[in-house]
């Protein structure tokens, strides 16, 4: 080849005669599929490494030597290759290989949850030889098998493309199903009694090409034909992948992933596509209710309680003015929402506001430069000063994961307990608690690392790392971190769906000190006289359990805009009003990264649920202001204005945070410090009303090091009280190596005593414990 | 018993040791394992996956593709008895039965005393030889049916101890290299120049 193309990047390759423009270095099937030229697939993901382990893809590849049969999903291009996909010789070829997976698949399609979106059965029509010669009997197994609590599998109709144990592998690396056997007995396999229990284990069954893998939550419930689809974004967390919402007969049935290369690439966690079933679940709010007695809530109309709720407010804001009256939450909601309680509450005048339940970090975190995900993956260097990312943000979990395994990304972690992270982490330090940002300014002078921040971008991935911790020793990290890298840009690991989108929108206190806790402390000495709760249930989430009940006993009055029955409104709530949930809701909502995008409704709100948006609209009318909208397209077009514009990153203008400095906290008299944090099957309300993942909620407990058990006497599953100034429980121990000595971790919202009970809010939590 | 014994678990660290990545390992560990045992455990599985840090599920699907790791208990003498087209034109299934008879158990079954696995085969690549079995992949050529009784009497006596060790033994005599003779694990990421198999003759020789 004398000619070379001037872009090295492009190798141009004839395709059924037509010249086409590949991409250097990619597989046959990708630049045909750019060019709209189908091949046939099993195996073949775009996502994962290519394998020819089901042979369907066969075209002729004529490379110089004349035309060969060869697996298009294995052949990187080549400059001049001829591609020929529609031959008698590929023909036959993939009719070959369609009738060989046919011969032991089971043609139970009528019964099977993916007959009508089945690639086997798709392609069989499309590439197969239309009948099979084969008349022996077919293999046989036993038909499903649960290898998760989520997933089924049927082993009969696997055509072992490789592609659900590739993922395991590859992408969640949790390896836990394999092949095991050999030849004819060849199997996909957990080990016995340890099942596919990984975080990630739904995309599986969305990967498989045939129905060997059904989720539970699915099976039986519709056929595809009679799904309607519309795509929106999950707000699970606030990683905002994007998704496909199915539903049949006004019920969303299932949550699919969409391939979106700047978020999600195709997957999602389990708990995202499996907390759908949360929307029709029974708590959810499906009239307003007022309380009528201190243990009553009695439903009644919009009208009545939206006059009661209005005279609560003017009185209150007449009475002792706009400082008696707080804003709460509003993280659960669209942009759309949240722009229009903070137009309200500007309106009205109030201050006192937080989307945040004390759970995340200053506002100010957004009011430094930011990074995008894809800024992550592909920096030289993220410094992980987050909580374990695997059980809070779990698709960031794998573009790191990738990032550093795949990429040159090196990951530098910082946590008080290790992450999934920690074993692809290229320096994993154990912050102790208290001193975290001692450790990272201790960290910053090693000359490796330092050489490392100084090879190229750097990326500070900031979250709450304990709940028992507070906040600033975060923000002083990242402080320091910055001063140390002014280039490098922050990734805001707040957790909850679109807090980002809230706090840009204007639910943000005015400034630090006026958050979420200092709230309710206010509430608790009796300054607030009406509390409105946008979604948010302070006493399931604020760290400070204690401080949640006393502010929320505290407050004069509660109103609680809410989708599901929460602690908070049964306990408190004077008015409680139902609240329209996502699926059941349009508007946009603002990922970690900044990036607006769509959510869609797709079924009828439950009873006479409302958007949060049209209630605070209404409310303002009832109190004398008109916030100038009356759809939600009209709020999505002043945002717009505003610079959030779905599809493109919101930059906003948040003030950034002041300079933190924290000391180090002397030990108190008691022995051991406490690590609050939260893994992914927790109590939230939507993990918690969806049936098939509450059952994974954990049975919690205290973990802490083999040395410090011994020390104490226990052996794992021994019951130890935990006694701190707060209060005290009593929980189950086990151990766990990667903590330090001296630090226990406790995950929150598990089915055991609640273990914020112990947090009072001070800069760290010291706690006792002692043998039961 | 199940998991590696002391002595065991210091020879799995020296064959992990062996390795650059301990991965690498895995096979030879299940063959520790079996010979421990006689049979690959569960619970070595568990061990071996948490000594060369991969899954469970990884370390049953390397070791159950080949067929001489086994899984289930197996007796101290695992007879395989060939029944491919030589044996069985030259009277496998009458060696079968004998075998049957003689242990009292069918093909694919244990004897209680946990001494005895008979197991049928497919060729055993001594066709020239048939019919033929194997005893833990030792050979015996041209065999009867009275053959078969006296093997199995013989074994059972112990007059064999010596041809015949206890099922999954790799060795009488382990591998042992050394301090001052190893090589010692070098990442192939860390090797420069040419591999160590080429010999080095000439400067340049090669280019």
């Amino acid at each position: 080849m004398t000619d070379i193309s001037e872009n090295v990047d492009t190798v141009e390759i004839t395709v059924n005669g037509k010249a086409i423009a590949a991409k250097k270095g990619e597989m046959v099937i990708a630049a045909t599929d750019r060019a709209g030229e189908h091949i046939p697939r099993f195996c073949y993901h775009p996502r994962m490494a290519p394998v020819g382990m089901c042979r369907q893809c066969l075209v002729e590849i004529d490379t110089g030597r004349g035309p060969m049969l060869q697996p298009s999903c294995m052949v990187p291009v080549a400059p001049g290759m001829v591609v020929d996909t529609e031959s008698e010789t590929t023909k036959r070829a993939q009719e070959g290989i369609l009738e060989l997976l046919l011969a032991n698949h089971p043609l139970d399609c009528p019964v099977c949850d993916k007959g009508g979106e089945c690639p086997l059965q798709d392609q069989a029509f499309s590439h197969g030889p239309g009948e099979s010669r084969y008349v022996e009997e077919k293999r046989h197994y036993e038909k499903p098998i649960d290898i998760s609590p989520l997933v089924k599998l049927d082993r009969e109709r696997c055509i072992l493309c490789d592609r659900c144990t590739r993922f395991a592998d590859e992408v969640a690396g949790d390896a836990l199903i394999h092949f095991v056997e050999r030849g004819n007995a060849t199997q996909v396999m957990t080990y016995p009694d340890e099942p596919f229990s990984s975080h990630f284990s739904g995309n599986t069954v969305q990967i498989c090409p045939v129905g060997a893998l059904t989720a539970t939550p699915y099976r039986f419930k519709a056929r595809p034909w009679d799904l309607e689809q519309v795509d929106s974004t999950c707000t699970s967390c606030s990683v905002g992948c994007r998704i496909s919402v199915h539903s049949s007969r006004d019920r969303v049935l299932r949550f699919q992933g969409v391939d979106d290369d700047d978020v999600n690439w195709g997957w999602l966690c389990d708990r995202g596509r499996f907390n759908f079933e949360s929307v029709h679940a029974d708590v959810r709010v499906g009239d307003p209710l007022i309380r009528t007695a201190p243990d009553r809530l009695e439903p009644t109309s919009w009208s009545g309680a939206m006059a009661i709720t209005a005279d609560l407010i003017s009185a209150a804001l007449a009475s002792a003015g706009a400082e008696s009256v707080a804003v709460l939450g509003g993280a659960r909601g669209t942009n759309e929402d949240a722009w229009a309680w903070a137009s309200l509450a500007d309106a009205i005048g109030v201050e006192r506001r937080d989307a945040q339940l004390d759970d995340g970090l200053p506002a100010g975190i957004l009011g430094m430069p930011r990074a995008t995900i894809r800024d992550a993956a592909s920096a030289a260097t993220v410094v992980l000063v987050a909580p374990d990312l695997k059980e809070e943000m779990p698709i960031l979990h794998l573009r790191l994961r990738h990032a550093a395994v795949e990429g040159n990304t090196r990951i530098i972690e910082f946590s008080p307990t290790g992450s999934g992270l920690t074993k692809h982490a290229w320096r994993s330090i154990r912050t102790p608690v208290g001193a975290t940002s001692a450790t990272v300014a201790a960290t910053l002078a090693d000359p490796e690392v330092a050489a490392q921040l100084a090879s190229g971008p750097v990326v500070i991935v900031a979250g709450r790392m304990n709940l028992a911790e507070s906040a600033d020793q975060v923000m002083a990290s990242v402080q320091a971190l910055t001063a140390a890298v002014p280039t490098a840009t922050v990734l805001p690991a707040l957790r909850r769906g679109n807090v980002v989108g809230a706090l840009m929108a204007g639910l943000r206190p005015k400034t630090d000190d006026a958050d979420a806790r200092s709230i309710l402390a206010a509430a608790a000495q009796g300054e607030i006289e009406v509390l409105v709760l946008v979604g948010a249930d302070p006493l399931a989430d604020l760290p400070d359990a204690d401080l949640a009940h006393r502010g929320l006993a505290g407050a004069k009055r509660v109103i609680s805009l809410d989708g599901h029955l929460s602690a908070s409104s049964t306990e408190f709530a004077d008015v409680v009003l139902p609240a329209a949930v996502m699926a059941e809701k349009s508007g946009t909502t603002t990922n970690i990264e900044g990036r607006v995008s769509t959510v869609t409704q797709k079924v009828t709100v439950h009873g006479t649920a409302r958007p949060d948006w049209m209630v605070a609209v209404e409310l303002a009318s009832a109190l004398g202001h008109d916030l100038g909208v009356s759809s939600v397209d009209d709020i999505t077009a002043r945002l717009a204005g505003a610079g959030a514009v779905a599809g493109s990153i919101w930059q906003g203008s948040v003030p950034p945070g002041q300079p933190v400095s924290v000391g180090t906290s002397a030990p108190n008299g008691y022995d051991m410090r406490l690590v609050l944090s939260r893994v992914l099957y927790d109590g939230a309300v939507s993990t918690r009303s969806s049936a098939s993942i509450a059952a994974l909620i954990g049975p919690g407990g205290v973990s802490m090091h083999p040395l410090d058990m011994e020390q104490l006497g226990v052996v794992a599953a021994d019951e130890v009280r935990l006694s701190t100034d707060r209060g005290s429980i009593v929980l189950g121990v086990c151990p766990d190596e990667r903590l330090d000595r001296g630090t226990v971790w406790i995950p929150i919202g598990q089915n055991s005593e609640d273990p914020r009970l112990l947090v009072g809010g001070g800069a760290v939590t010291d706690i006792r414990i002692e043998r039961v | 018993m199940a998991r590696f014994n002391d002595a065991n678990l210091t020879t799995a660290h020296e064959i992990i040791a062996r390795y650059p990545r301990p991965k690498s390992a895995l096979i030879p560990l299940l063959h520790l394992a079996q010979e421990q045992n006689g049979y690959v455990t569960d619970e070595a599985m568990r061990q071996i996956a948490e000594l060369v840090g991969v899954t469970p599920a990884e370390v049953l699907g390397t070791g159950s593709f080949y067929e001489m790791f086994r899984f289930e208990p197996t007796g101290r003498y695992l007879i395989n008895i060939c029944g491919t087209m030589s044996c069985a034109l030259m009277g496998a299934r009458e060696l079968l039965h004998a075998a049957e008879r003689s242990l009292g158990i069918h093909a694919g079954g244990t004897t209680p005393d946990g001494l005895f696995t008979l197991h049928q085969a497919e060729c055993q690549a001594a066709c020239t030889e048939a019919p033929c079995l194997q005893v833990n992949y030792r050979y015996r050529f041209k065999m009867t049916p009275e053959g078969v009784e006296q093997l199995i009497d013989d074994l059972r006596a112990g007059k064999l101890d010596d041809e015949i060790p206890p099922h999954g033994t790799l060795a009488r005599v382990r591998q042992h290299i050394p301090s001052d003779r190893a090589v010692g694990a070098v990442d192939p990421d860390d090797v420069v120049g040419p591999p160590a198999w080429i010999p080095v003759t000439v400067e340049g020789a090669g280019s």
